[in-house]
């Protein structure tokens, strides 16, 4: 017990030193390196298009569901085998349907599921292309000039193979923003 | 290109990348650990702390110290939890409540990195970083001393020392987890990862947090320790925004457990030994990856609760990597996955976190299941077992049958308690058998100090919070001192010499029975559990 006690006086001098290192001088030297020009915008998440969030009206695209509760992130945690959850996804099925015009078959998956961080910036290629028709309409922009916007901000793997493709909403959105 | 293929082919980048690692930083580490001089920071630290960093301590001592400094830790960062609102960058959070204080500091001081508070509202810049931060670097660090101390056992003989725990935990705090940890932070900057002291970015008019994410990031997944700095983890894209992120993190998780057994092989004299147990190791990972990903591949709604820049692939490699770990970060959410790929998940922790395990307890528990293997192979013979020139006799078995077992005991009484409480299932999020898999899932979680989660659960009650912190420390705490103990034992005895009787533990005779008895141990004492839950849950 004495030895016990010992060891934690000298754990707990230990822990005050280190703490010093890693909890002060490490994480004020990275953040000194990220001031550095070229690191700053994305430290300081500077017109960020890593995330998205919903804007309501025909003239913007919208993410995919989000069971984020802002400023916080986060996901709906809903298993697979939940009726409840089955008619929250029908439910958002048909009314993605209905905003776009289309029969509800149509509808693709990452419309009506939400994303883990609720935050996705992404939505699928298939999903964006539904929108494409509503988003023209409402901008005063023919289809065609829409879907080249859609193409020029969809993202592809990294190397090629890291993760996977998609259509980055707050992106495109700022495009629609400055075209205006 | 089809998404399997270019996720099979990132498989195979990562494979290469911790091949090219492989033999450097295994040897470093081997290294870091024999070195009898110390640095310049190191015997500034020694001075400081008023500790003689050439006296070596025996067994008992060095688990006192272990158990000390880890008491230390929770007291600190306890106490740091519930003055927050006095400490700058709080933003107004707050002091942290006593059982969620608790159950945090318990969480990062066990490695664990099991989270009942929603970051980016509870926790300030201040405590996330003096507290938090230090924790994920010596919680680990803590793990390769004990590794360390369990190597020497077989290393050395007729000796009762098994090295410094002090030097043994400012080395690997200094020397490995701080320079890697610096020069990722700043790659994850590169990649796009935050490092913001203000409270939130504007973005389209809505507020999203933001933090000093990237200095938290790199430690948090080198250290296997999993803890995320927002909510969503390695889900949010300011702590993983793209591709190349998310393959630099599972590295970073991956890294120092793979390599280890490089240190293992090295200091043992035999780099085969070493070997061997990254087969095992890697061969059983791999097996948990294919079901996980064939699952998830087919599921319901396989998207709810993933990110698309990562789709199935990418999620899947996390998700193997981070439980087969015990780190626990996730890039997507577990709760969500399919009844086999959450049960895949949940089986890569109730394996007992050894394959390849997290840094440093990795190494330790497969050593001591070796001595289990070996265990049943003499008595298979009826000969008195032998691993590493070293006799397995009654003490050595009797503390490495406590260290394998306690985890298993732990997570089955907590869990059958937890399902049977009356107010269980009001807390949680799903229902059936996918609800109990939510319970089973958080104990296993905290008892195997992994610290992901099925996390719809609602764990904010002072039950959950004070059994799943307790589960959390005899999880982490009863496993050490048996391997501590155990390495004591190992130490004193002499070195016994190969005969042509002695089972040789470098080749595939001895891969499968090691392999065997990871997979036994877990079918034995989990499938009635699992067949209730993810099984269950699976056929229907």
């Amino acid at each position: 017990m004495k030895n016990l006690l010992k060891q934690t006086g000298a754990g707990l001098r230990v822990l005050l030193v280190l703490t010093v290192i890693i909890g002060v001088l490490y994480p004020t030297a990275v953040w000194a390196v990220s001031r550095l020009p070229g690191l700053r915008a994305n430290a300081e998440a500077v017109d960020t298009t890593l995330v998205a969030v919903p804007r309501d009206g025909d003239r913007w695209f919208q993410p995919r569901p989000s069971a984020a509760t802002l400023p916080a992130s986060g996901g709906s945690n809903k298993s697979e085998v939940n009726a409840d959850y089955d008619t929250v996804v029908a439910e958002r099925r048909a009314a993605v349907a209905q905003r776009e015009g289309v029969s509800p078959d149509r509808v693709p998956q990452d419309a009506v599921t939400a994303s883990a961080s609720g935050l996705d910036p992404h939505i699928s290629d298939a999903y964006a292309q539904l929108q494409v028709p509503r988003v023209a309409r409402a901008n005063g922009l023919s289809e065609n000039a829409v879907r080249a916007l859609v193409a020029e901000h969809t993202e592809g793997r990294g190397l090629g193979i890291l993760g996977d493709p998609g259509v980055n909403v707050t992106a495109l959105n700022r495009v629609l923003d400055a075209a205006r | 290109m089809s998404g399997t293929v270019a996720g099979l082919l990132q498989v195979a980048l990562l494979f290469l990348a911790l091949g090219l690692v492989y033999r450097p930083l295994g040897d470093y580490m081997a290294r870091v650990y024999s070195d009898t001089r110390h640095n310049r920071v190191e015997r500034a630290v020694y001075r400081l702390v008023r500790v003689d960093p050439d006296s070596e301590q025996r067994w008992s001592t060095y688990a006192f110290g272990v158990l000390g400094f880890s008491f230390a830790g929770i007291a600190l960062l306890y106490l740091l939890q519930r003055i927050q609102s006095i400490l700058p960058f709080d933003f107004g959070r707050g002091d942290v409540q006593p059982g969620m204080a608790f159950n945090t500091a318990t969480s990062f001081v066990t490695n664990t990195n099991w989270q009942s508070y929603v970051p980016e509202t509870v926790m300030g810049h201040t405590v996330q970083l003096v507290g938090l931060t230090v924790q994920n670097f010596v919680s680990a660090a803590t793990g390769l001393a004990v590794a360390l101390a369990l190597v020497r056992g077989f290393v050395r003989a007729r000796t009762d020392r098994l090295g410094n725990f002090w030097v043994d935990l400012t080395r690997g705090t200094v020397r490995i987890l701080l320079p890697v940890a610096f020069l990722f932070a700043i790659l994850l900057i590169v990649t796009g990862v935050v490092m913001s002291f203000k409270s939130g970015v504007d973005v389209d008019g809505s507020t999203v947090a933001t933090a000093p994410v990237a200095s938290q990031e790199a430690i948090k997944e080198l250290g296997t320790n999993g803890g995320g700095v927002l909510n969503a983890n390695s889900a949010h894209p300011f702590e993983n925004p793209s591709g190349w992120s998310n393959l630099v993190e599972i590295f970073l998780i991956a890294v120092i457990p793979v390599c280890l057994t490089r240190s293992f092989g090295t200091l043992v004299g035999n780099r085969k030994q070493g070997y061997v147990l990254l087969g095992v190791m890697g061969t059983l990972w791999t097996a948990m990856l294919a079901v996980i990903w064939v699952a998830e591949a087919h599921g319901l709604r396989p998207l709810e609760g993933k990110e698309l820049r990562f789709g199935i692939p990418s999620t899947a490699l996390f998700a193997d990597a981070t439980t087969g770990t015990s780190t626990g970060a996730v890039n997507a959410m577990h709760d969500s996955f399919t009844g086999l790929g959450g049960g895949g998940a949940l089986l890569n922790m109730l394996f007992g976190e050894m394959t390849p395990g997290g840094v440093g307890t990795g190494l330790y528990s497969i050593l001591v299941m070796a001595v289990i293997a070996m265990f049943l192979a003499g008595l298979m013979v009826g000969r008195t077992p032998e691993y590493l020139g070293k006799k397995l006799g009654r003490r050595e078995v009797t503390c490495a049958a406590i260290s394998i077992l306690a985890m298993p005991a732990v997570v089955l009484i907590g869990a059958g308690i937890t399902a049977v409480l009356p107010g269980t299932p009001g807390a949680l999020n799903n229902p059936g058998a996918h609800g109990l898999s939510e319970i089973l899932y958080a104990f296993a979680s905290a008892s195997n100090n992994n610290g992901s989660a099925f996390a719809g659960i609602t764990v904010a009650s002072d039950w959950f919070q004070a059994s799943l912190g307790v589960c959390m420390l005899l999880g982490r705490f009863v496993p050490i001192v048996a391997a501590l103990c155990l390495a004591g034992a190992l130490a004193e005895q002499r070195k016994v010499p190969v005969t042509a009787g002695t089972l040789p533990t470098t080749g595939p005779l001895f891969a499968s029975l090691l392999g065997g008895s990871v997979v036994l141990v877990a079918a034995l004492t989990f499938v009635p559990a699992l067949a209730l839950g993810p099984i269950a849950e699976a056929l229907q």
